[in-house]
């Protein structure tokens, strides 16, 4: 019986990293629903996008609080996790501290670790008060009601609880607090050993020990279900961002085709059309996430509603009902469900006679937007909401003919006589002459 | 008073077998709108007076489809663009300069991949050349001292990174630049953007070109200085809104130069 807790930890370890494969996979799977785009030119642009901007947390100083905070965290929880290198290792092979024997520089390590925690600590401590005792109004909106909101304190809560077990852990553990290098702050939570009997110390620091990289693990698998995703995706989704000038709206490749037909005069309009083997006909524009690019689908994944987007979008601003956040996240909440719908009928979608357009996202949110770039320009991590509300307006008008009325009007115009009023084309030489 | 100005169409051009330097894109706004058609006299005598070589396409100019596109309707738009590349490669365009923030976007980013690739540039970058070359001087004249601020077009800025060239211009004027608290990659859309511009805003509890010109006004500007016509259109509504066209007025990069130079 003497390998049992090597053997519970293999199966602990082997369970969480396999559950955790297995929602990367139905994550990968997800965000392939979505059409082919290309987004693989430009490498050295897009490796400079990542380093800068998910490395780097380049966006992020545009507002100077919520980045130190965000700083400290970030960094607290990338360099505290190389702990769990070692948790690992001394779970496998029932080993203790493994990398002590690197001696002072082990303390050092540990040291600046126990540092950081209590920092990651008065940093969550303080992203909570704005969360939920100021009013900062990104927080407040109504976007965030119910699950969002829970599932933004729930990470915080884990925090805590992760930070505490480590410095409980090291608190406890008397061969490291015999070494007395790199117990900064655990030193002072250290048990006296007038209230703690030995056998309790160790009882203390084994739980602490357990549950901190269960808490790891548990974590982990948390974070298909959470906004906390955006640890991991925010690499590849400034990898993939789009490079272009923001103003740069993509050309619909299926009706430049159709144009050029109609604009050749060669064409034969009652010639048959070449039919291409298995071809999909065409959808113009996105009512359903399907309909969406992957790019925008893992867009939607890497949102972690922190709402920046909503903050500086101008009709949001004068009370409209658009949020580009809301639009992030309501394309990930209907991904989700389709992707459940698949799981459900054994890979295949069953129409469920929902979409995202009208069940989640309405057309009054679609024509409050200004395309001014604000949202675009503003989220930390690239996210585009802009384009998918492009592509939703283009569903709405193109398939469905339902602009508002004075959009047609323009567009009729146009159409008529080249100007978005009514002015004949013939006269658009005269301001010339007036005066 | 009877003004000459000096507008030569592309096809006179052509038919006395000259390519001129620049084409002027006067968009729908500029050929059409009573306050938009004054910015393009005003640049119009800037250009005559920098003895600048330029042709428009006069009735041969149609709407480039930006508002089509960003309302959603792409066979519109894709169609106004391929008619418009049409033309503009029979002429053989190379450098295309418009006062308006819209056409500069879409001819510069979305003809490309139509077939209509053209170097494109924005009224205040090309006047910003003209003055770096030496071809144009600016004086301060009559805005010597004032308090001028300069709203950011979304498709100018943030859609195209084109914040230095209009405020390089204001500040020959021997002006005062004051920045509205939202200015450059931060500016606030003047509302009119997306087609919003043909279009009544949705319900909610402000318009967004008020919002903006409390943004201007609270700079204690003399001037809003804007760089397309329809943001000039939203902020002098909204400075109309706040009851303030006695003491604010909203101008053209273009018109501040070209009166300035009293042209």
């Amino acid at each position: 019986m003497l390998y049992i807790d090597n053997i519970l930890f293999a199966i602990i370890l082997i369970a969480g990293i396999g559950f955790f494969a297995q929602n990367v996979k139905k994550l990968k799977r997800n965000i392939n629903l979505g059409r082919d785009v290309n987004r693989t030119d430009n490498s050295s642009a897009r490796w400079k996008n990542m380093t800068m901007i998910a490395l780097g947390q380049s966006k992020m100083v545009k507002r100077p609080i919520a980045a130190f905070l965000h700083l400290i965290v970030y960094v607290g929880f990338i360099i505290i996790n190389l702990e769990v290198l070692e948790i690992i290792i001394d779970g496998l092979f029932g080993t203790h501290r493994v990398f002590s024997k690197m001696g002072s520089f082990y303390g050092f390590l540990i040291g600046s670790f126990e540092v950081l925690a209590v920092l990651v600590l008065v940093a969550v401590a303080a992203f909570w008060i704005r969360r939920n005792v100021l009013s900062i109004g990104r927080f407040r909106s109504a976007d965030l009601n119910g699950a969002p909101k829970k599932d933004a304190n729930t990470i915080l809560y884990f925090e805590v609880v992760l930070m505490s077990l480590f410095l409980i852990m090291n608190a406890f553990d008397l061969h490291f607090q015999d070494m007395n290098s790199g117990n900064i702050i655990s030193q002072f939570l250290a048990p006296s050993p007038d209230t703690f009997s030995l056998e309790a110390v160790t009882i203390i620091e084994r739980t602490a020990w357990w549950l901190h990289i269960v808490g790891i693990l548990i974590f982990l698998n948390y974070l298909y279900y959470s906004k906390h995703l955006h640890i991991l995706l925010a690499f590849p989704n400034t990898y993939f961002a789009d490079l272009n000038a923001k103003g740069k709206f993509d050309n619909l490749e299926s009706v430049t085709k159709e144009v050029k037909l109609m604009m050749d005069p060669n064409a034969d309009p009652f010639a048959a059309q070449p039919v291409e083997e298995n071809a999909v006909p065409s959808k113009f524009g996105a009512s359903d996430v399907q309909d969406l690019n992957w790019v925008q689908l893992l867009n939607a994944y890497t949102c972690t509603e922190c709402g920046r987007c909503t903050s500086s979008c101008p009709a949001n601003q004068t009370g409209k009902k658009l949020s580009p956040r809301k639009i992030m996240m309501d394309t990930r909440d209907r991904l989700e469900e389709v992707g459940k719908n698949i799981d459900a009928n054994k890979g295949v979608f069953v129409p469920d006679g929902k979409s995202l357009l009208n069940d989640y996202i309405t057309t009054e949110e679609l024509w409050a937007c200004t395309s001014c770039n604000a949202c675009v320009e503003e989220c930390p991590v690239n996210i585009s909401p802009l384009s998918i509300i492009m592509d939703m307006r283009r569903y709405l008008v193109m398939e469905q003919s339902a602009a508002p009325q004075s959009l047609n009007a323009m567009m009729t115009n146009i159409e008529n006589n080249g100007a978005p009023w009514q002015y004949n084309q013939m006269d658009r030489l005269n301001w010339k002459d007036e005066n | 008073m009877s003004e000459v100005l000096n507008v030569p169409t592309m096809a006179e051009m052509m038919a006395q077998g000259k390519q001129p330097e620049v084409l002027f894109w006067v968009g729908c706004a500029g050929s059409f709108d009573d306050r938009a058609k004054k910015i393009t006299k005003a640049f119009v005598r800037i250009l005559n007076r920098a003895n600048v070589e330029f042709a428009v396409l006069g009735t041969e100019e149609s709407c480039t489809g930006d508002p089509a596109k960003r309302a959603g309707n792409e066979f519109l738009f894709q169609m106004q663009a391929m008619m418009n590349i049409e033309v503009l490669n029979a002429y053989e365009a190379k450098k295309i300069v418009t006062a308006c923030p819209h056409c500069f976007n879409t001819l510069k980013n979305e003809y490309p991949e139509l077939g209509g690739t053209y170097e494109v540039v924005h009224h205040t970058e090309f006047l910003k050349q003209l003055l770096d070359s030496g071809r144009l001087t600016i004086e301060g004249g009559q805005f010597k001292g004032k308090k001028i601020t300069f709203h950011d077009p979304c498709y100018l800025g943030r859609a195209n990174n084109v914040y230095e060239a209009p405020r390089d211009l204001i500040q020959k004027l021997d002006a005062e630049l004051v920045e509205m608290k939202r200015s450059r990659a931060n500016g606030l859309c003047c509302g009119a953007g997306g087609a919003q511009m043909f279009k009544e805003p949705e319900n909610g509890n402000k318009d967004i070109n008020v919002e903006r010109t409390e943004d201007a006004l609270e700079t204690k500007a003399e001037i809003i200085a804007a760089g397309c016509p329809f943001c000039n259109t939203m902020m002098t509504d909204g400075v109309k809104a706040k009851e303030q066209e006695g003491n604010v007025k909203v101008m053209d990069v273009a018109e501040l130069i070209a009166n300035a130079q009293d042209l």
